[in-house]
């Protein structure tokens, strides 16, 4: 039975869930236990499974993370939170060296689930909203998903902790209020699987978390001034479903790719590659992305205004690349442009 | 076992590493053995006691330097060198090499290049083992280089914080690669008192006694079985060749000859041999015979490692990943 829950009750009720299913797993994270339960997403496990099963831990991340992959190696199932990706570069060493090498050479599965929350707005600035993905896929031995719904929080983080590979989710903090139809029992969703959500012919739309929902408010607004498109979410960044992606190229021939992360070596750069060598016949137009500009992101809010892509941009550029006239989005905003909603008001 | 017998397995133990090592050392020139290797010979002792000291289902994990806890824990020779060699036989199946060794059935968890990387690692596997009560001890193989990374620091305080059942052994040998102790630590630092401060019960000893070394490890594995806590030990030894590679290296300038003859002079097999003449629990014949054996089956591993077939290139490029398993919402 589906009903409607936020992206953090999902992302909560997943880690509940698996808990139930299989006391092998654990969960750990700074503030795991704590009286705000990491944006609500661990909130209420610590009373139902026990300090053992849910727990704090010092600020010691790489560390944390062999731990995890030890843990792991020797029957568990950790799922660990970092409440920020920026705080977890620190334990680069130990997923990449360790976690992602670990089934290849010794033959022995790490299933490890990390969950890395991205920041974003309400002054995060330069080390609190930082989406490295690309980082991460490219890397083998590690599983990268990157979910935009709550039903798909759920599915994902459920399969990525019963999957016996290490699995990163980024979870983007701005996804956390928004409110979806998920089934109430255990689900999970393939890795390596994406989804079409809305269809098209004019052009494909191919984004991930926080993208995919500048994308769908783009997408009425095209489809209302006549221009139709294949709107791509792909779940999954490593594994990637090339075959989805391709076959809307094939039918399109032209393609935007969104991007949380900065353009420079992204995830969008590696889709654009593979369409260019692939599909190079299909193209009408040259593939385009909307990615974030080159610098850091800055604090202030007036220096935020236009950093982030916008729905606004992604009208522009499949206007421009279907050579649709059409009049632009009203540049008036309700919200303040660093906040998701009425009811975010930091400070985190 | 009596004092008599556990000395001389001891004396075994640290012989067999040796030999091993040495005949690596021989034949690496010939360009067989296409991997970075690092030999401990010289710092035979705390493995051999470690693995004497542990039991079959304990785990087990080391560094880049772990050819000797390999095999004191337990690890199939024959696997080790096909793995050096890079045959398809070898226990990593060749994707490894001698820097990263396993075996699961030893209970040698793995080994890792990554100076201080496998720390964690260790203390992870105890996780369960504390959880589940299993009366299993991870023993973690570190070198003093290691003591300089972050992973130590924080590994030993999340091991006291839990009171995790892990016997951390740090094999000092003074240089992390060719840079010694005095460049990386002021003089009046004291490791042990450091690991005091984070909780846990630290010593030090000479890593060239294995008597001494089976004792404290005893002890330690002993305390951390029974639910006392991770216990840090200290073992000062030396490493008598290059960081990496065959030859001696004291003419590189980084140590003298002194210091290394001065350590050599503190041999633990020639040590550990003479005690055993002197105990009267051995004679010269029977170690000679005891070290014709080991040699015996060294070079019968040889011949193996060496006649077993490479790898196919599929095997380079598969097992990135573990495969799909049965997902616990399916029905059965």
């Amino acid at each position: 039975m589906a009903r409607r829950l936020s992206f953090a009750a999902a992302v909560n009720e997943a880690q509940a869930q698996a808990m139930e299913l299989d006391d092998s797993v654990i969960c750990f994270g700074l503030g795991a236990d704590d009286p705000k339960g990491i944006f609500g997403t661990t909130t209420g496990l610590v009373e139902r499974f026990g300090p053992h099963r849910v727990f704090d831990m010092p600020a010691s991340e790489n560390a944390m993370t062999g731990v995890g992959i030890g843990a792991a190696l020797n029957g568990m199932r950790p799922v660990m939170t970092h409440q920020r990706m920026d705080f977890f570069l620190l334990a680069l060493d130990q997923l990449v060296n360790n976690g992602a090498k670990w089934h290849y050479m010794f033959g022995r599965g790490v299933p490890v689930t990390i969950r890395l929350i991205v920041g974003r707005g309400w002054g995060q600035g330069p080390t609190h909203s930082q989406s490295l993905q690309s980082w991460l896929t490219h890397v083998p031995g590690l599983k990268v998903v990157m979910p935009s719904r709550a039903r798909d929080a759920k599915g994902l983080l459920l399969e990525s902790i019963f999957d016996d590979n290490p699995v990163v989710v980024l979870e983007h903090r701005w996804l956390y209020g928004i409110e979806d139809e998920v089934d109430e029992a255990p689900f999970g969703i393939p890795l390596g699987q994406g989804e079409r959500l809305r269809e098209g012919e004019d052009a494909t739309l191919v984004a991930a978390s926080h993208m995919t929902v500048e994308a769908l408010k783009a997408w009425e607004y095209l489809a209302a001034a006549g221009v139709h498109c294949d709107l791509i979410d792909l779940k999954s960044l490593s594994p990637l479903d090339w075959d989805l992606v391709f076959d809307s190229v094939g039918k399109t021939g032209r393609v935007l790719v969104l991007d949380t992360g900065w353009a420079q070596g992204s995830v969008a750069g590696e889709i654009i590659a593979r369409i260019a060598m692939d599909c190079h016949g299909d193209l009408k137009t040259a593939p385009r992305r909307l990615a974030l500009p080159d610098y850091s992101v800055p604090t202030a809010f007036e220096l935020t205004r236009n950093f982030y892509p916008h729905w606004r941009d992604i009208v522009a550029a499949v206007a421009e690349m279907t050579g649709s006239p059409m009049a632009m989005p009203d540049r008036a905003e309700t919200l303040p442009h660093d906040v998701p909603d009425p009811e975010f008001n930091g400070p985190f | 076992m009596e004092e008599r017998s556990i000395h001389l397995e001891l004396w075994r133990q640290m012989v067999r590493i040796r030999r091993v090592e040495e005949s690596i050392a021989q034949r690496y020139p010939r360009g067989e053995m296409r991997c970075p290797t690092h030999l401990c010979v010289g710092q035979e002792a705390v493995p051999a006691a470690a693995g004497l000291a542990l039991k079959k289902t304990d785990l087990m994990v080391g560094t880049h330097r772990s050819h000797g806890h390999y095999l004191a824990k337990g690890g199939d020779l024959t696997a080790m060198l096909a793995e050096i060699l890079g045959k398809a036989t070898g226990c990593a199946r060749g994707r490894g090499g001698s820097m990263h060794l396993v075996d699961l059935e030893a209970g040698f968890e793995g080994s890792t290049a990554i100076v201080g990387g496998s720390i964690p690692v260790g203390v992870g596997l105890a996780l369960p083992m504390k959880l589940r009560q299993t009366g299993q001890v991870s023993v973690v193989f570190l070198g003093d280089g290691a003591t300089d990374e972050g992973a130590f620091y924080e590994s030993l305080n999340f091991a006291a914080l839990k009171a995790l059942p892990v016997v951390f052994i740090c094999e000092n040998n003074l240089y992390s690669v060719h840079t010694p102790l005095e460049k990386r630590r002021p003089g009046n630092f004291n490791l042990t008192a450091m690991v005091r401060a984070l909780g846990m019960d630290a010593r030090s000893l000479d890593g060239n006694d294995a008597w001494a070394a089976y004792g404290a490890i005893t002890i330690a594995v002993d305390q951390a079985r029974r639910g006392r806590g991770p216990v840090f030990l200290q073992c000062d030894t030396y490493r008598w060749l290059e960081h990496c590679g065959p030859f001696p290296d004291w003419d590189l300038g980084y140590r003298s000859l002194a210091e290394v003859d001065a350590w050599r002079a503190k041999d633990p097999c020639k040590n550990m041999a003479a005690y055993l003449l002197e105990r009267g629990w051995a004679d010269k014949a029977s170690l000679a015979g005891l070290e014709a054996e080991m040699d015996r089956e060294i070079e019968a591993a040889w011949e193996q490692a060496l006649a077993a077939p490479t790898p196919e290139e599929e095997m380079g490029r598969s097992g990135r990943f573990a495969p799909e398993r049965r997902k616990p919402w399916h029905a059965d």
